[in-house]
């Protein structure tokens, strides 16, 4: 083809509208952060503030329950992304109001930093949860851990976070090596790199199958990673405990929404025929993921730490909703598996913001209030906040009536429907265990002296929403029904 | 004559030597940096023998991408290198244990 023979064709913008802006808005603000002499950078969170409802706006007017494929087939938008990324704006949206006055006061040269990162950080999760290419997924997954890399290590004179920092580096670079491994062999085996090219040319059965299992092995493991299930959970507690807070909130909330994604994108999506293979692979992971991290959190006592683990198992349960979906070659069950799974990961987020919120809302300057013993007697101190915590620890170990209750049960309503007994079986145990540590919480918070008095301080706004999410976990449990067939209809339209 | 299983071993030996000097190497942060990169060129010789021998150019595109986002990788990783000595003032792997439990 000689040079006037090749033609530039515009492709359709309006399904990347939202991610176009957002990447518009964050390099603005990038700017006007630099110039802006305020110290509180109201500036800048107002407009991020801003520029995330106008995405929620545009999500909203572009999304179509029709699958739309654009750059060449590189990214998709189909209702399971506008969902997500809906969810996703939102949790970003509450990560930032609660993590503004604490980096602040522990990083005041580095506030507006924070946000510009967050808002790129977001992009990258859009574009993973949009991927129909395996490098638009590599692209939006090195989006987003570039940008936390950074913000691990914003408290730059911590020798805790800069070395958290570094280890979440070197082990998020071996990860992307492994996920990029994968996707070589499959490339190789397959000969294309578009997800539903590869699940095409599955189907027509001419791929090498030695080639594809070593593919497949690596693509896991690199997700897995990605994702913080045992045996590559490693980096999880360290990041979680030497994180600054706010950053810790960010990092176990809004990512498992991508992660997610690209497990369904990639796996599901793409390598369905070979779900027998990942299946087997995903349930020695997650029943791995449950044991250790349930254990492991009952022994810790620092908060976060503790939260960590908790996070471990939770992605170990979650993981049940995936491996169940198809059974001896019957994908009957799939869509309902596949909405369990959503619907947990849903939840976890939500629950895991309003924990990691209420840390932030007791922590004031020189006082981190990560331990567990920060949390004694909080009930003397305030019995509403109290109330809050215990509403989102109870949601946590999956005490009916509350949210996580359900997304427990309809996890495992769908292991169950497979025919995988055994498996719920240990699920139910280790839930059991988990719920011995989160209501040692609630025994400190209500029937323990509090070791220091002082009333909760903190910005009245952010005293509100903090509420809000609490009750939100409380009324989603009483009414989980408006959640669960939003998180099967998407996905209903996207499969 | 050189067939694409050559190709795969030389990037499996590579991949392998990048994997085991991340989890082997006590000594210098460094030299960790040097395995990953190592880890991604293995990849980038994958794709490219892929891309060759099945005639399609977008294993080489993938390449490109791999290689920009190394780069941002590396001078992230430096960058928090240097903020680490500054506050441990050295960059040995095994002085990094303040986080444990």
């Amino acid at each position: 083809m000689t040079l006037a023979e090749m033609s530039f064709v515009l492709p359709d913008l309006r399904p990347a509208a939202a991610e176009i802006f957002l990447l518009v808005m964050a390099c603005a603000i990038l700017l006007i952060d630099v110039f802006s002499k305020n110290p509180k950078r109201t500036m800048t969170f107002v407009l991020t503030q801003v520029t995330l409802l106008c995405c929620v706006f545009i999500t909203f007017a572009t999304s179509s329950a029709e699958i739309t494929y654009t750059f060449s087939n590189m990214f998709v938008d189909d209702l399971m992304a506008d969902f997500l990324k809906l969810l996703l704006y939102l949790t970003v949206l509450v990560v930032m109001f609660y993590s503004r006055a604490y980096m602040l006061e522990r990083a005041p040269h580095a506030t507006g930093e924070f946000f510009a990162l967050t808002l790129f950080a977001t992009l990258g999760m859009m574009v993973m949860i949009s991927a129909n290419h395996f490098v638009t997924v590599y692209l939006g997954l090195e989006l987003l851990s570039l940008s936390l890399y950074a913000m691990v290590a914003l408290n730059r004179d911590s020798v805790q976070a800069t070395e958290a920092a570094m280890k979440y580096f070197v082990l998020g670079a071996l990860a992307s090596g492994l996920l990029l491994y994968g996707m070589s062999m499959i490339y190789g085996a397959t000969g294309t790199l578009e997800i539903t090219g590869v699940a095409e040319r599955l189907a027509m059965g001419v791929a090498n199958k030695t080639v594809l299992t070593l593919g497949l092995v690596f693509l896991v493991a690199g997700i897995a990673f990605k994702l913080g299930v045992v045996p590559f959970h490693m980096w999880i507690p360290d990041v979680y405990h030497g994180a600054p807070t706010a950053v810790t909130l960010l990092i176990g909330s809004a990512p498992k929404l991508a992660a997610f994604a690209i497990v369904m994108r990639m796996l599901v999506n793409g390598l369905i025929v070979l779900a027998v293979d990942w299946q087997q692979m995903l349930i020695i992971l997650s029943v791995l993921s449950m044991a250790i991290g349930n254990l492991a959190a009952i022994a810790q006592t620092n908060l976060k730490r503790m939260l960590a683990y908790s996070a471990i198992s939770h992605m170990g349960f979650m993981l049940l909703g995936i491996v169940t979906g198809v059974v001896g070659g019957d994908a009957r069950y799939a869509l309902n598996a596949y909405s369990s799974a959503m619907f947990y990961v849903v939840t976890y987020v939500i629950t895991s913001a309003g924990t990691f919120g209420m840390i932030l809302l007791l922590a004031r300057s020189g006082f981190e209030s990560d331990q567990l013993d920060d949390f004694k007697g909080l009930n003397k101190r305030s019995p509403w906040f109290a109330a809050i915590m215990m509403m989102l620890m109870f949601s946590m170990a999956g005490v009916p009536f509350f949210v996580g209750f359900f997304a427990k049960l309809s996890v495992l309503q769908a292991v169950v429907a497979a025919g995988y007994m055994w498996l719920a079986i240990a699920a139910v145990i280790f839930s059991l265990i988990g719920a011995y540590y989160y209501l040692r919480v609630v025994k400190l918070m209500y029937f323990d002296e509090p070791t220091d008095t002082s009333p909760i301080d903190a910005p009245f706004d952010i005293k509100l929403l903090m509420s809000a999410n609490g009750l939100a976990v409380a009324v989603l449990g009483i009414f989980p029904q408006a959640l669960m067939s939003l998180c099967a209809y998407s996905l209903l339209r996207s499969l | 004559m050189l067939t694409l299983s050559h190709f795969l071993i030389l990037g499996a030996i590579l991949f392998s030597i990048g994997v085991v000097g991340i989890f082997l190497n006590r000594k210098n942060l460094i030299v960790l940096m040097m395995a990953i990169e190592l880890m991604l060129l293995a990849v980038n010789m994958n794709f490219v023998a892929f891309s060759h021998y099945l005639g399609d150019l977008s294993g080489q595109v993938f390449v490109f991408f791999i290689l920009t986002v190394a780069a941002a990788e590396s001078a992230i990783g430096l960058a928090i290198l240097v903020v680490l000595f500054r506050n441990l003032q050295t960059i040995h792997v095994d002085d990094l244990d303040s986080l444990k439990g």
